[in-house]
């Protein structure tokens, strides 16, 4: 299988008054096409900071990020990201915040938002369009702003903790939600976390990121059927065998 | 709201509307005491009616005046300069804010010396105006400008600062420029702010036009207040301050128009 995105001895440092901070030391990953990588650390490992820079907004000390074998051009659409919160602006209606990457790109044209429409139809935000983002519930909201990365067509999704504001019960079915709609639209994803229940609930292929200066301790390829939602693998035997393995890993290493 | 409605929420809408009510009796109340007892005490002789006017005769000087139009005049110059001075505020406050929150240096070089204008006494630069630029209304313009702008100023460019660093990632994830920043989200997320600043700038505005009046008019309500103390006629002061009360209210409510027209307000 091909790869969908390389990262090759990735390293960057962040200055400050204080001084030097070594954020992430010599990462080096490769992603297949259509699968869902989790990335689990302790806080300040440097995990958003590793999604930033393959998202291209911020430029790494040295290595290199390639898609599809090739290295990424600024301005690229092939990566979508998703963020913490929501962050859907109060003062457009749903419609608003889902066309606002087509906004900035231009690229309003009738397929486009044909797409756009047909995502928040399949989706079950067809009849919200005009709605205030308050309007709606976590998860609809969380569903809004993931049409709203979908719209823009990327292959790649990076999830930067997109369930942790949610409050528990919402942040299950939230999350089978999303996962659902990732394996849907056939897209490659990188979840970063600090939940190791969801990061096993969710990936193929999970990355243990050190304490600062952020490396990979380890990878842990997990076994699910694939029509497994992340809910059912949360209650299967095996899942408590690939907790403990993490667990174990991230106190020694983490 | 065809649900059925339980007694105690009955109960409860009905007292919420009761106080209601009572508010505004009583606002209306305190507005007739005051008018009234001015009237009272100015028929009665308390008061020197000559000194302190009294309401018949405020609105019998209105009369007079509205008869042959001066007062209309008088009226109509200071809402017109205030309103271009504010005009005037807004629109530099929001560039001089969109300049320094994109070149942020600007705005570190210049902090020390918009905030020591800011804090200076406005009023003290009227007489400089004056020898400057002439006893005429681009005085007046300036110095009412100088009065809100450096404020203004500050804040707008305080609620651009303050603007999500994490929304500002969204924009940049979908592929946004620093443009798009501004334009999508900066601008949006400080609408309520820009319109708390119009509302205190509206306020300054006709402030600093009523100090310019003061100094180097030839009509306005300031030169008639200012003009009227000088001859003894307080009819025309205290009505001229009454029809400021009015004016100032009036434009408040334009901009509570505007702000519920921007959808912000909540």
């Amino acid at each position: 299988m091909s790869n969908a995105l390389s990262l090759k001895n990735i390293s960057y440092s962040y200055h400050t008054v204080q001084g030097e901070t070594c954020a992430l030391k010599d990462i080096s990953l490769d992603i297949p096409k259509g699968s869902f990588v989790s990335i689990v650390g302790p806080s300040g490992c440097g995990k958003s900071t590793l999604l930033s820079i393959i998202a291209g907004i911020i430029r790494p000390d040295s290595g290199r990020i390639m898609i599809n074998g090739r290295d990424i051009s600024p301005g690229n659409d092939s990566i979508g990201y998703m963020l913490q919160h929501d962050h859907l602006f109060e003062w457009r209606s749903i419609y608003g915040n889902v066309m606002l990457g087509l906004e900035i790109k231009r690229k309003k044209k009738s397929a486009d938002t044909c797409y756009v429409d047909e995502l928040l139809e399949r989706y079950g935000l067809g009849e919200f369009k005009a709605s205030r983002p308050s309007e709606l519930s976590g998860g609809m909201r969380q569903r809004a702003a993931l049409i709203r990365t979908l719209a823009l067509e990327p292959e790649i999704l990076l999830l930067d903790e997109p369930f942790s504001a949610l409050d528990y019960q919402t942040r299950l079915t939230v999350c089978d939600d999303i996962y659902s709609i990732i394996k849907n639209e056939h897209k490659t994803a990188v979840l970063v976390t600090h939940d190791l229940s969801e990061a096993i609930s969710v990936g193929d292929t999970i990355y243990v990121l050190s304490r600062r200066p952020g490396q990979i301790a380890r990878s842990v390829s997990v076994d699910f059927p694939a029509d497994m939602t992340p809910l059912m693998r949360r209650n299967t035997p095996e899942f408590k065998d690939y907790f403990n393995i993490l667990w174990k890993e991230l106190n020694e290493n983490g | 709201m065809d649900r059925l409605i339980s007694q105690s929420q009955l109960r409860y809408l009905k007292d919420r509307k009761k106080s209601r009510i009572c508010i505004i009796i009583m606002r209306i109340l305190i507005l007739v005491l005051i008018i009234g007892g001015w009237e009272l005490c100015a028929d009665t002789g308390i008061l020197n009616s000559f000194v302190f006017s009294s309401p018949s005769r405020i609105v019998r000087c209105f009369i007079g005046m509205a008869r042959t139009g001066v007062i209309w005049k008088h009226l109509w110059i200071t809402v017109y300069e205030t309103l271009i001075c504010f005009s005037i505020v807004i629109a530099a406050g929001m560039i001089c804010a969109m300049l320094m929150w994109r070149f942020r240096m600007i705005f570190r070089v210049a902090e020390p010396y918009i905030v020591l204008l800011n804090s200076l006494p406005k009023s003290a630069l009227a007489p400089v105006l004056i020898v400057w630029l002439g006893n005429n209304i681009k005085t007046i313009i300036v110095a009412a400008v100088s009065v809100a702008i450096f404020g203004a100023i500050l804040s707008i460019y305080t609620a651009f600062i303050e603007t999500d660093p994490e929304k500002i990632k969204l924009i940049r994830t979908l592929g946004g420029k620093r443009r798009h920043v501004l334009v999508k989200l900066v601008i949006p997320s400080s609408v309520p702010t820009i319109i708390n600043t119009m509302k205190v700038n509206l306020g300054l505005s006709l402030v600093g036009v009523i100090i310019g009046e003061f100094l180097a008019a030839d009509s306005g309500l300031g030169y008639l207040i200012i003009y009227g103390s000088q001859v003894f006629k307080m009819d025309w002061v205290l009505m001229s301050i009454v029809i400021l009360c009015i004016l100032s209210g009036v434009l408040y409510k334009l901009i509570n128009i505007l702000e519920k027209k921007a959808g912000h307000s909540k």
